[in-house]
């Protein structure tokens, strides 16, 4: 048996110490150690994205990455968005858009979500299809997604932002 | 699916990974990205007792413009081939290859050196660098030495890196002017690896060609140089009668692994198709 370690990184903004055994998984240091069950085990073969978390400013899939390789880095999961119970442009246009049914790829995809954002502030429908193809969706189609984005991006340029969902737009009138 | 225990080293520079390596000899794996490496670990199929973890070692990292040479840090990632401006300049079908590998989260980890090394006929850059001419340079006990990318890949999972040595640098020659380059791949979703795919590479000159190198993804037990088909090709214009021609010579050499993917006939003729795709690109992308 090899030795267990004591792993140091900022998670959510806090620093953070686990100790762990270098086989250790991300995913299961996050939901076993440290109560962060937002990133969910979906595939475990690093196929649908389910378990994506902001390493570094890297979505990553914490199913195919070692915890003591984390040593030092910035975590960011889907625990971190909302800030004084106000939720985060994507978390309000996933709700607004209804981007989500059973919700299990969810956390997912707002956190993969907000690294394109961050690095391409006005996305197309092409590019938000194309870099958000690592994570997967079976229950929506993907359409109230891509909208979810379009509308979270919107709200953080700082455009004024509506639901083009029928539903949402009856009961916020 | 957890991996088997190993002891984790995470060395700071390359003298410490080929101490590890002289230490540990065959018992170590490196540890590049990982999305190849640490899913085979879940599955057992792989059970290093030590792993080497290369993600501190600066001077495998960086893409430089050295004389009429590209060189690429055998850690750079996917997404970093896929956003470099240097690149896009001088060698944009690193970046088009490299947008077709995998899909975002894997791109962010999966690296250069990582995706040759690996040895899988699966991966994507083996072909392209053999259709490249790229050289390799492996480090060792011994110092360093260079590798041409046609005399890299030895078998399945095999390759010319002895236990000893680490893949530290891809160095790739300025195409001359006039030249076009194409990767095409067909495969049925996004991270998928390719059922067929071939990289071109065709030099012309007052529409002739004077060069061309054609290299096929996943059609064989490693990815293979294409020779007579793009031999087929100097000296001709390269119009639908010679990409037809050199496709049916680069089938000749297909000898695929029945899978999900397709039987061996349907990969075979894939494999003709994407050569045929990438030289009608390749082609179209000459003009000066």
């Amino acid at each position: 048996m090899s030795k267990k370690t004591i792993v140091n990184f900022k998670l959510n903004g806090a620093s953070t110490d686990v100790m762990v055994e270098p086989r250790e998984l991300l995913i299961h240091t996050l939901r076993d150690k440290l109560s962060i069950t937002g990133p969910h085990i979906g595939c475990e073969t690093s196929h649908c994205g389910a378990c994506t978390v902001d390493i570094d400013g890297a979505s990553v899939k914490s199913c195919t990455v070692l915890t003591v390789q984390c040593e030092g880095s910035e975590l960011l999961t889907i625990e971190g968005f909302a800030k004084g119970g106000v939720l985060h442009p994507l978390q309000e246009g996933f709700t607004q858009e209804h981007g989500l049914q059973c919700g299990f790829c969810t956390p997912g995809m707002i956190t993969r979500a907000y690294r394109l954002l961050q690095e391409n502030p006005s996305p197309t429908e092409e590019d938000i299809r194309f870099w958000m193809a690592g994570n997967l969706c079976r229950c929506t189609g993907y359409q109230n997604i891509v909208k979810a984005i379009q509308y979270a991006a919107a709200k953080m340029r700082g455009e004024t932002v509506t639901t083009s969902h029928p539903l949402m737009a009856e009961l916020s009138a | 699916m957890i991996p088997r225990p190993f002891e984790y080293h995470a060395p700071t520079a390359l003298p410490e990974v080929i101490a590890l390596l002289g230490q540990y000899g065959d018992e170590a794996k490196l540890l590049a990205g990982g999305h190849s490496l640490l899913p085979m670990m879940k599955l057992r199929f792989a059970g290093p007792g030590h792993l080497i973890d290369l993600r501190k070692v600066a001077e495998l990292k960086g893409i430089a413009l050295v004389g009429g040479e590209i060189h690429i840090g055998a850690m750079t990632t996917e997404n970093e081939l896929i956003f470099s401006t240097l690149l896009a300049k001088h060698l944009p079908l690193l970046a088009e290859v490299a947008r077709q590998i995998a899909d975002p989260q894997v791109r962010y980890k999966g690296t250069l050196g990582g995706d040759i090394s690996h040895g899988d006929p699966g991966n994507d850059h083996p072909a392209v660098m053999m259709a490249m001419d790229a050289t390799f340079v492996l480090a060792g006990a011994h110092g360093e030495r260079l590798v041409k990318a046609s005399e890299f890949f030895h078998g399945l999972y095999d390759t010319a890196l002895t236990p000893g040595e680490v893949m530290t640098q891809i160095r790739l020659p300025l195409p001359p002017a006039g030249t076009g380059s194409s990767y095409a791949k067909l495969k049925r979703k996004t991270g998928d690896y390719a059922t067929a795919a071939a990289a071109a590479v065709v030099q012309v000159k007052n529409s002739v060609c004077v060069q061309a190198r054609i290299a096929l993804t996943n059609v064989g037990p490693t990815a293979l140089l294409a020779g007579d088909a793009a031999a087929s090709l100097v000296g001709k214009t390269i119009d639908e009668a010679a990409i037809g021609h050199a496709a049916a010579l680069a089938m000749k050499i297909c000898d695929p692994t029945p899978d999900l993917r397709g039987d061996e006939a349907y990969k075979t003729a894939m494999a003709g198709q994407m050569v045929e795709r990438a030289l009608r690109t390749a082609a179209a992308r000459c003009a000066i």
